[in-house]
């Protein structure tokens, strides 16, 4: 009964403990991320959520979720009551099952991605109708040199997120062909965010 | 008790959350796609529309407590609607605000960008009064959204050869269409076209706010911007004959100034803060000696 009142009491905790400048900084740090592709926006995980949802991603959630955004959770997640819990008592967004639908979606296991076009577009006429993803990974550095171009990019930016599968950049390019249309990806480690709009290309460095 | 506190009917930046996040989610879809226009449920705001809401609201939804403000109105911080937004911005988020350019990390600005070049850190946020490029050619919304659907932006090149036509060169000085990053054809509001090269891969983020006509659009840092003309007819800023009259600076887009009634007229920098800074550093311009004098 006890664990029972622990496992309850972590949905319902872990908020923001201040809403208004929390939110401000960790929506710069995103929007520096997306205006600098690459470049990694760091900002201490503000939100407590339960496990296996991060800190980071759950910051991320708290910063830009609300009633009014349709989100999408991996199956493995949609499964997890106390971080399902966690996101609709904390942020009031309505979950959905369709990847369609969906403002954003959040994907812990990169290694069964989804298909990006399984998400929604937008249209040629609203571009900005389409899904942002939240991908959960290990960590933005030690994985397999990119060479990220495109605006927000003074000349080539050298990542090396760890915990793409390497499907996830064939994808990105069919993804950047369907511009204006297509899906924007925030990658959320706990050393912070990589931004990746759909304008950037990424060619995959010597490994 | 500290400002915000005072006013405690006011959340931080005057905007509630709610409207911040749909703001703050609008940006980031504007970031993404460069030069579109991402529709946003624009606010009532304490000013009237045409005093920059659009502006406003972009500003309070990017502003923390550790930023630097800048306002400027045609290049000026010391005129009417500058002075009242950066008052606006002190009373409702207790911000530190600036007219110098290189201390501000975020700079609302109506009409112009600032000479001194913007760095990495910095963000303009522009007011847009009519965001739609094609709006004077082409009223409807359904078609200008299809035109920009398809890439179709023949109608804007007929505009700006219809000028050539009529006055042997294009005519358009200010709000002079521009594509991005090689796709959306963009307003950059009306700054005049000397301003237009500033855009082109410029280090600091662009973020464009019209409140009436309720859209956001952005230009990331290094980013592609392009002004429209033809291969015979090159895109081309103003020039001026005679430096700025307080500082001597060329290269910088000078604001005529009628001083009598018998055709006397100085120009002078349109941006106040490069030509005091200039001054300060003492450039001296033909006319700064009889300012000095008549000034109380």
């Amino acid at each position: 009964m006890t664990a029972v009142q622990s496992n309850s009491a972590s949905m319902f905790q872990g908020g923001f403990a201040d809403p208004v400048f929390n939110a401000q900084l960790v929506f710069r740090q995103i929007m520096d991320a997306l205006a600098r592709p690459g470049r990694v926006a760091e900002f201490n995980g503000l939100a407590n959520p339960p496990a296996p949802l991060s800190p980071t991603v759950a910051s991320i959630a708290a910063t830009l979720f609300d009633h009014d955004t349709n989100v999408w959770l991996d199956p493995a997640l949609a499964r997890n009551e106390q971080v399902a819990g966690w996101l609709t008592f904390n942020t009031s967004a309505p979950l959905t099952r369709e990847p369609l639908d969906a403002d954003f979606a959040i994907l812990l296991d990169s290694g069964s991605l989804p298909l990006l076009e399984s998400f929604s577009q937008g249209t040629q006429e609203y571009p900005d109708r389409s899904t942002t993803l939240i991908l959960q990974i290990a960590s933005l550095t030690g994985g397999r040199k990119l060479c990220l171009t495109g605006p927000g990019i003074r000349d080539v930016d050298n990542s090396a997120p760890n915990g793409l599968p390497d499907h996830f950049f064939d994808q990105w390019a069919s993804n950047g062909l369907r511009f204006p249309r297509g899906v924007d990806v925030l990658l959320a480690a706990p050393d912070g965010v990589i931004g990746l709009p759909r304008t950037v290309k990424i060619a995959l460095g010597e490994s | 008790m500290n400002t915000h506190t005072q006013l405690a009917t006011y959340n931080f930046a005057y905007l509630d959350e709610q409207t911040k996040r749909m703001i703050r989610r609008a940006i980031l879809k504007a970031i993404a796609i460069p030069g579109y226009q991402v529709p946003f449920a624009s606010r009532e705001m304490p000013m009237p529309y045409g005093w920059g809401t659009g502006g406003v609201q972009v500003t309070a939804s990017v502003l923390g407590p550790d930023d630097t403000l800048k306002v400027i109105d045609q290049g000026a911080d010391d005129t009417t609607n500058a002075v009242s937004i950066r008052a606006f911005f002190q009373k409702v988020a207790n911000v530190a605000v600036t007219t110098r350019t290189a201390d501000a990390t975020i700079i609302q600005t109506r009409h112009r960008i600032p000479e001194e070049t913007l760095n990495e850190g910095q963000i303009l946020v522009y007011q847009v009064p009519i965001p739609e490029p094609l709006r004077f050619l082409e009223p409807r919304e359904t078609e200008t959204r299809k035109m920009h659907a398809l890439e179709e932006y023949g109608l804007m090149h007929v505009k700006l050869y219809e000028d050539i036509a009529r006055n042997g060169h294009i005519a358009t000085t200010y709000a002079y269409p521009v594509k991005v990053e090689g796709r959306y054809v963009m307003d950059p509001s009306p700054t005049p076209k000397f301003d237009n090269p500033k855009m082109h891969k410029s280090q600091a983020l662009q973020l464009f706010g019209a409140g009436r006509e309720k859209r956001i659009y952005a230009i990331p840092p290094y980013t592609d911007v392009i002004s429209l003309d033809f291969e015979d007819h090159p895109f081309e800023v103003q020039s001026f004959e005679e430096p700025c009259a307080l500082c001597a600076a060329c290269d910088v887009y000078l604001d005529e100034v009628i001083l009598d009634d018998l055709g006397g007229r100085m120009f002078v920098c349109s941006d106040t803060d490069h030509c005091e800074k200039r001054r300060a550093d003492g450039h001296v311009g033909p006319l700064a000696g009889e300012t000095a004098e008549t000034a109380p």
